[in-house]
């Protein structure tokens, strides 16, 4: 097996407590709490986790522009504490934040940060320009970086990311924030990068995402790794089937629980409404009517991350 | 193959040649190509307030015909600290180009700086290239500086066509100006990259102007008693005053060269913080 282009061991991040610089040590928040986990070249790994959950952290530790507090790290094979520059001369990034040049022009944002990189003028001018039909933004190659749309900054921000040929690119939330097109858009993207080789490092508090882009995830809440594997695998291992979800009214969820807690395999409360976890939806629709339970709305459904996320951490993805 | 020339060519030889590479001199701060900084800035220039920029440019034209010819010719000559008299004119128009320097100097390292820390968030993504926050650095204090060396050649240009400038020694004022252009810029951006708040940011304006003033910029220090000389030569613009105006009226001495180490220091002194700010902020 080839050596991974990332390797985390024990990785930790703690932040001092603002105002507490005394007593460091003690008091310092742990936003990353020792996460251990390998990325193979060309994969597209994913990190899956709430708001908080440590994952921007975790990304710029990778992206050697944040400094870990303790244990290992090798990106591409190199330290990030004595190789920044040149992991991140191999690196593609998009912040979960765009932090695009708006006081250039959006072909110029390319050319300058091809620059940065210390690329050859000529070079850089000829990927800009493939970048730019990448991105579909050739019409707007003399805009404004204000004036372009959510998803056109996202794809300039991708686009810029792509300049210096990126064995790797790490995208911190890459669509959060637009409407289902653009996103489609984005990740049809990120799927030819993909095929081409590039291996994708994504953070997504989004399960459609990481089933459409990740081969292989993590989950992560508090700074913890919950559960690894492929979204299939995940699925599979810590969800049924099919999952049933049931509606009585907010005021009757609490009795009605009680009444089909032995229900499929797992049940699950939510304050609006009830999942019932089986092989057959269906059949445990039946059953319920066979115990004069109706839902006011019950809908059938395959499992998702979803609902690995629930009963891995008691909660929702997005709160 | 060394840890430089991978920087300047990163995509050619991707993984081999870094991990071969030794601990570097900088550590991962520097990385040669503070120019792209530089670059970067010129093609900003041309969407910021031409406004701003030319009117920084008369300001001390204005102050020099308005003073220096007006209040001149009711003054007539002035003693310098040296001794010697001088026609008022020629005394404050070295003053003047120093404040000119500091100015240009100031502005680009300061408000510009500001703006783009607080809300461009334009170096974290610079720093998540291959640079490194001494290229960012000097990259921009460098144009800062660039824009105190403009102000400050067509400044001596005005100086000369009025015939102010009293020996070839004023040459050297040039490069004298981009000293001090340096030592501003550098200490500038640095003061600024710990600010957080607009209101921070306007003690920059309310230091600045009475040591415009008072620094021997429109009189002979000697008219203040010692322990108010003490202050003011302790201040930076003093330094640049008495360097630029020994040179443009050919009053060189030896002890001039206090005044170039005052800046070599406030230069390097400017750099560290800066460095080292940038990087506890967007590399920590
Ligand atoms: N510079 C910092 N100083 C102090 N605390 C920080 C800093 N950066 C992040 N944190 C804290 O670390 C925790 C993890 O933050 P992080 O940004 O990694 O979360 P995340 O998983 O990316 O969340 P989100 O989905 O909201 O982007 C948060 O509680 C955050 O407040
Ligand atoms: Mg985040």
């Amino acid at each position: 097996m080839p050596a991974p282009v990332i390797a985390t061991q024990n990785l930790v991040k703690s932040y001092a407590v603002t105002g507490s610089k005394a007593a460091r040590g003690s008091t310092d928040f742990v936003a990353v709490d020792g996460i251990s986990f390998e990325v193979a070249a060309g994969e597209s790994f994913g990190l899956l986790g709430p708001n908080g959950a440590g994952k921007s952290t975790t990304m710029r530790m990778i992206g050697a522009v944040s400094t870990r507090t303790s244990g290992e790290l090798s990106v591409l094979g190199l330290d990030p504490n004595r190789y920044g520059p040149e992991i991140r001369s191999q690196l593609g990034v998009v912040p979960q934040e765009n932090n695009l040049d708006t006081e250039l022009k959006v072909r110029e944002n390319l050319l300058v940060y091809g620059r940065y990189f210390g690329l050859p003028r000529a070079q850089v001018a000829r990927r800009a320009d493939e970048l730019l039909e990448f991105a579909q933004l050739e019409d707007k190659a003399n805009a404004k970086v204000d004036d372009l749309s959510g998803g056109m900054k996202r794809r300039l921000t991708i686009a810029r990311a792509l300049i210096n040929e990126p064995r790797m690119m790490l995208l911190d939330e890459p669509t959060t924030g637009l409407d289902p097109q653009a996103r489609h858009i984005l990740w049809d993207r990120l799927f030819r990068l993909k095929e081409q080789g590039t291996t994708l490092l994504v953070t997504t508090h989004y399960m459609d995402e990481a089933e459409q882009l990740c081969d292989r995830l993590v989950v992560v809440d508090k700074g913890r790794i919950m559960a690894e594997g492929s979204p299939a695998d995940l699925i599979r291992r810590y969800s049924s089937r099919e999952v049933l979800e049931v509606r009585f009214g907010s005021t009757q969820n609490a009795e009605v629980a009680e009444r089909i807690a032995a229900f499929g395999e797992r049940v699950e409360v939510l304050p609006d409404r009830i999942l019932v976890y089986s092989d057959s939806g269906e059949r445990e629709l039946e059953r319920m009517s066979a115990v004069g339970l109706h839902p006011i709305t019950s809908l059938v459904r395959r499992s998702s991350l979803e609902d690995v996320f629930l009963r891995l951490t008691g909660r929702n993805l997005i709160e | 193959m060394t840890a430089g020339e991978r920087t300047t060519n990163p995509s050619l030889a991707p993984s081999s040649a870094a991990a071969s590479a030794g601990p570097r001199p900088f550590g991962g701060l520097y990385a040669g190509n503070a120019r792209s900084v530089m670059a970067r800035g010129w093609r900003a220039t041309r969407s910021t307030n031409w406004l701003v920029v030319v009117s920084g440019f008369f300001e001390p034209i204005f102050y020099l015909l308005s003073m220096g010819l007006g209040l001149g010719a009711l003054i007539g000559q002035v003693q310098t600290d040296d001794g010697q008299s001088v026609p008022y004119a020629a005394f404050i128009a070295p003053a003047l180009l120093a404040v000119a320097a500091m100015n240009g100097a100031i502005y680009d390292s300061t408000w510009n700086v500001f703006f783009k820390m607080q809300f461009a968030r334009l170096y974290e993504g610079m720093l998540s290239t291959s640079l490194g926050p001494l290229d960012v650095a000097l990259g921009e204090i460098s144009l800062a500086l660039l824009r105190g060396l403009l102000y400050a050649t067509g400044f001596l240009v005005v100086m000369q066509a009025l015939g102010l400038n009293l020996s070839w020694w004023a040459l050297l004022a040039l490069p004298a100006v981009l000293l001090i252009a340096f030592g501003f810029a550098s200490v500038g951006m640095a003061v600024t990259s710990y600010m957080k708040t607009f209101q921070q940011m306007d003690w920059i304006t309310f230091v600045l102007l009475p040591m415009f003033l008072f620094s021997a910029t429109f009189y002979p220090l000697s008219v203040y008693p010692q322990g108010i000389q003490w202050v003011i030569q302790a201040l930076p613009l003093w330094h640049g005053v008495e360097l630029v105006r020994g040179l443009t009226t050919g009053m060189v001495d030896l002890g001039m060269l206090w005044h170039v180490l005052y800046y070599a220091v406030m230069i390097v002194i400017g750099l560290v913080f800066t460095t080292r700010r940038l990087r506890a902020l967007f590399l920590d």
